[in-house]
C-alpha cells in the first residue's frame, strides 16, 4: 500500500465516519485515493479554520474524535485558532496536515510552514511522520492520545513523499506510550475520605465542569446529587451535566452566573469540584472564592489541582470513576440539607433571572427563552462568543449532556457556525440550533455554503444588535461609554440577502410575536438549513455580572443596581 | 527556592523545545537546562534548575509530567544527589598574576586547558556553588570569557 492508502485504512480502523477537509498540493495523493473511498465521508469546508471548528463541534456532540485534513503551509496555519480552541476546551481532535516532501523541509519550500513547531504549545502532542513505515503507528498513537485521559487536539504532519511511498500495512492493535499513563481511577483512600466528608457536610455544593460531560457520567452525577440532596452549579462547559428542570439545578456560576449559585459558593461548607478547573471566569478574585468551604477537587489532569485554587482533598482521576466510586462508598446516614436548600431558594426568590419583555422591540433573552421552550431543552445548542453566549447559558434550560457546544476557554468569535455544522453531522435525533451574534457570524460566514450544500437541518439564529455587544457592555460600564469600533450599524451587510445568496431559507423577526412564529417555522423545517435574523435591541446588557477582578460576592444585578452580597 | 529536577525524556527531535516552550509559555523561571543521551540511546536525561515557591514547583513538576515525551520526572532538591557543573573560563595572563592564578587553579582542583601569551583558559568542575565562588575569586585577574555547562545531576544510590 502507499502512504495515502495506509492513511485511509488507519481511519477505517479508528472508525472514522467524517473528515472535515480542504485539498491542496501536498495532499494530491490523498485526495486521489479519497476519490474512490466510499465508507468515509469527506466534508468540503471553505476555510481550514472552519474545518477545525466543525471537527470540534462533531467531537463535542458525539464524544468521538473529530478529524481534520488540510494541506501544508497556509492550509495548516489556518487551523491554528481551531486547534487552540480545542486545546483550551479539551476536545478530542486529530488534525492531519500535508507537508512539503521531507527532503525539502527547512528549505523555505513553496507552501512550507513549520506546523509542528507552531502548534507545539496548543496541541496535546504532535508528530511529524518521516517514514511511511511509521505512519500507521503514528496515526494509532494520535487517536489514542486525543481521546485518552484529558482529551485534546493532536496534529500529525504528513510530508508528500511519505504519502507517496509504498510499505506493508501493519496495524498495531495495542499502543503503548511510556510517557503517557493517565490516572483514570481515583485514589481509593481519598475517595473514602471524600465520602465521609460529604456525608457530614451541612451546606455542600457540587461545582461541575466539562469533565463530567467528557466522561459521559451525567447519570452518576444525578444519582449523587439527588440521593444526597446536594445542589449542583455548572460551568459553561458543564451545562447539561445535570437536568435544568431539576430543583437542585442552580444554573451556571461565575462572572455571569446566577446570584444564588455565587451566593452558595460563598456560603457553602463543602465545595465538590468535579471535572472543573477553577477558571478565572468562575472564581473571580481568587482570594475570596469559597473561603468557608472545605474543597474536594476531582480532575483527570493533575496540573489542574492547586493551579488556581488550593484545595483540601484532591482526587486525580476520571470524573465518571470518581462519581461511581463515591456512590458506592457513601455512608447510609447523612446530614439533613433542607435548611441549606431553603436558604438557596431564598436567594433565588430575592434575585431571580428575569428580563422585562417588550411588545414592540425584541430582546435576546426572549429569543433564547422561547427556543428553549419550543425545543423543550432538548436541542443541541451551539453558540458563538459574547452576550448571546452568556444569555444562552442563563436562559436555555439544558436537560441533557452534550447539549451546549461553545467556545469557553479561548472565546473564539467565528466558532459558532462551523461548530454547529460539525455537530449536525454527528447528531441525528435532536435538533441542532445555533445562536450567533452579528460580529461572530461574519468571521466564518463562508461556511454557510457547507451547511447549504450538505442540506443540513441546522437552525441558524442570528442575534443581530448591530454591535459587538459584550465589548459594548464593558465600554458602557467601565470605559466611559466610548464605543470604540464596536458599532456595526453602518457597516453590517443585509444578512437576509447574504443567506439568500448562499441558497439558505431565511426569515426575519423584529418583535416577540414574529420571533415566536419564526422559531416555530424554523424548527419545523427539515429540508436544509434555516436562517433567522432576530433584530434585537442594542442597549441590552447581560446581568448579573461580576466585574473583572472582583470577588464573586460583588455582583452587578442591573445597570443601576450594583449589589454587594454579605 | 532553587530546585534541581532530573527528567528522563524520549530522545527525539523537538523534545528540548517542548520542555523549554512549556517553561516560557507558563512563565516559569529556567535557570539552566542541560541534556544528553543516557545508557539507553532512546532516552535522554535533562537536568533543569529552576526557582519558585512550593506551589510553582509543584506546577512545574506536574506540567513536565504532562508532556507526552517525558518519561520520568524527579525533583532531586530534597533527596541525596550529586550536582556538577563544568566551567570553562578564559583569563588575562601577565607576569604579575601568573603565580596567583596557578595557585587558585589548584585550590579549585581545576585544570589549565589552553595557554597563550596573554591568556589562559581553565576548567573547573564542581557544584554550582563552587563554580560561582571560583568565578568570584578569579574575577580580579580579569575574566575574558566564560562558558558554563549548566548543572547535570544524578540521585545517589544503587539505582
Amino acid at each position: 500500500m502507499n502512504g495515502s492508502e495506509i492513511f485511509f485504512e488507519c481511519l477505517r480502523r479508528e472508525k472514522v465516519d467524517y473528515i472535515f477537509g480542504y485539498p491542496g498540493g501536498a495532499l494530491l495523493k490523498v485526495y486521489e485515493t479519497l476519490y474512490d473511498v466510499k465508507d468515509i465521508k469527506h466534508i468540503l469546508v471553505r476555510h481550514e479554520q472552519g474545518a477545525t471548528h466543525m471537527a470540534e463541534g462533531y467531537a463535542r456532540a458525539t464524544g468521538r474524535p473529530g478529524v481534520v485534513l488540510v494541506t501544508s503551509g497556509p492550509g495548516a496555519t489556518n487551523t491554528v485558532t481551531g486547534i487552540s480552541n480545542a486545546y483550551m476546551d479539551s476536545s478530542p481532535l486529530v488534525v492531519f496536515t500535508g507537508q512539503v516532501p521531507s527532503t525539502l523541509i527547512g528549505n523555505d519550500a513553496f507552501q512550507e510552514a513549520d506546523i509542528v513547531g507552531i502548534t507545539r504549545p496548543i496541541t496535546k502532542h504532535n508528530f511529524l511522520v518521516k517514514d511511511v513505515k511509521d505512519l500507521a503507528l503514528t496515526i494509532r498513537k494520535a487517536f489514542f492520545l486525543a481521546t485518552q485521559g484529558r482529551p485534546g487536539p493532536v496534529l500529525v504532519d504528513l510530508p508528500k513523499d511519505v504519502l507517496n511511498s509504498e510499505c506493508v500495512f501493519n496495524w498495531p492493535e495495542n499502543v503503548e506510550i511510556r510517557g503517557f499513563k493517565p490516572t483514570v481511577r481515583g485514589h481509593e483512600n481519598q475517595i473514602r475520605k471524600a465520602a465521609k466528608i460529604i456525608a457530614k457536610a451541612k451546606r455542600p455544593l457540587l461545582y461541575v465542569g466539562g469533565g463530567v460531560i467528557a466522561a459521559d457520567s451525567a447519570e452518576s452525577l444525578r444519582k449523587l446529587a439527588t440521593s444526597q440532596d446536594i445542589p449542583v452549579t455548572m460551568t459553561l462547559q458543564g451545562l447539561g451535566a445535570f437536568p435544568g428542570s431539576h430543583p437542585l439545578n442552580m444554573g451556571m456560576l461565575g462572572m455571569h452566573g446566577t446570584y444564588w449559585a455565587n451566593q452558595a459558593v460563598n456560603k457553602c461548607d463543602l465545595l465538590i469540584a468535579v471535572g472543573a478547573r477553577f477558571d478565572d471566569r468562575v472564581t473571580g478574585k481568587i482570594e475570596t472564592f469559597a473561603t468557608h468551604a472545605f474543597k474536594i477537587h476531582n480532575d483527570i489532569d493533575p496540573t489542574n489541582i492547586d493551579k488556581n485554587v488550593k484545595v483540601d482533598l484532591p482526587v486525580v482521576g476520571d470524573s465518571g470513576h470518581f462519581l461511581e466510586a463515591l456512590l458506592k462508598t457513601l455512608p447510609e446516614t447523612r446530614e439533613d440539607r433542607s435548611e441549606w436548600l431553603e436558604l438557596i431558594a431564598g436567594w433565588q426568590r430575592q434575585c431571580p433571572l428575569t428580563y422585562e419583555n417588550e411588545k414592540s422591540a425584541l430582546k435576546t433573552e426572549f429569543v433564547i427563552d422561547e427556543v428553549s421552550k419550543q425545543t423543550g431543552g432538548n436541542a443541541v445548542v451551539t453558540t458563538d462568543v459574547g452576550q448571546h453566549q452568556m444569555w444562552t447559558a442563563q436562559y436555555y434550560r439544558f436537560e441533557h449532556p452534550r447539549s451546549i457546544i461553545t467556545s469557553g476557554g479561548l472565546g473564539t468569535m467565528g466558532y459558532g457556525l462551523p461548530a454547529a455544522i460539525g455537530a449536525t453531522f454527528g447528531v441525528q435525533d435532536r435538533p441542532v440550533v445555533l445562536f450567533c451574534g452579528d460580529g461572530g457570524f461574519m468571521m466564518n460566514v463562508q461556511e454557510l455554503v457547507t451547511a447549504v450544500h450538505y442540506k443540513l437541518p441546522l437552525k441558524i439564529f442570528l442575534i443581530n444588535n448591530n454591535f459587538l455587544g459584550m465589548v459594548r457592555q464593558w465600554q458602557e460600564l467601565f470605559h466611559q461609554e466610548k464605543y470604540s469600533f464596536t458599532d456595526l450599524q453602518n457597516s453590517n451587510p443585509d444578512f437576509l440577502r447574504i443567506a439568500e445568496a448562499f441558497g439558505c431559507k431565511s426569515l426575519r423577526a423584529t418583535n416577540p410575536a414574529e420571533a415566536k412564529q419564526a422559531i416555530a417555522e424554523a424548527l419545523a423545517c427539515n429540508d436544509g438549513p434555516v436562517f433567522v435574523e432576530f433584530q434585537v435591541i442594542k442597549k441590552d446588557m447581560v446581568f448579573p455580572m461580576v466585574p473583572a477582578g472582583a470577588s464573586i460576592s460583588e455582583m452587578l444585578l442591573d445597570r443601576l443596581n450594583p449589589k454587594t452580597m454579605v | 527556592m532553587k530546585h534541581t529536577i532530573s527528567v528522563l525524556v524520549e530522545n527525539k527531535f523537538g523534545t528540548l523545545n517542548r520542555v523549554a516552550a512549556m517553561f516560557s509559555a507558563r512563565g516559569f523561571n529556567l535557570e539552566s537546562i542541560s541534556i544528553g543521551e543516557t545508557e539507553d540511546r532512546e532516552i535522554s536525561r535533562m537536568t533543569i534548575v529552576t526557582r519558585g515557591d512550593d506551589r510553582i514547583i509543584s506546577q512545574i513538576l506536574k506540567q513536565l509530567n504532562r508532556l507526552i515525551d517525558t518519561i520520568k520526572v524527579n525533583d532531586l532538591t530534597h533527596k541525596p544527589h550529586m550536582a556538577r557543573e563544568l566551567l570553562l573560563m578564559r583569563l588575562k595572563l601577565d607576569r604579575s598574576s601568573q603565580r596567583e592564578i596557578f595557585e587558585l587553579i589548584n585550590v579549585f582542583k581545576g585544570k589549565t586547558v589552553d595557554i597563550k601569551q596573554k591568556s589562559i583558559t581553565i576548567e573547573v568542575i564542581g557544584t554550582p556553588d563552587k563554580i560561582n565562588t571560583a568565578i568570584d575569586l578569579f574575577r580580579p585577574f580579569g575574566i575574558k570569557e566564560i562558558a558554563r555547562s549548566g548543572t547535570v545531576a544524578l540521585h545517589r544510590g544503587e539505582g
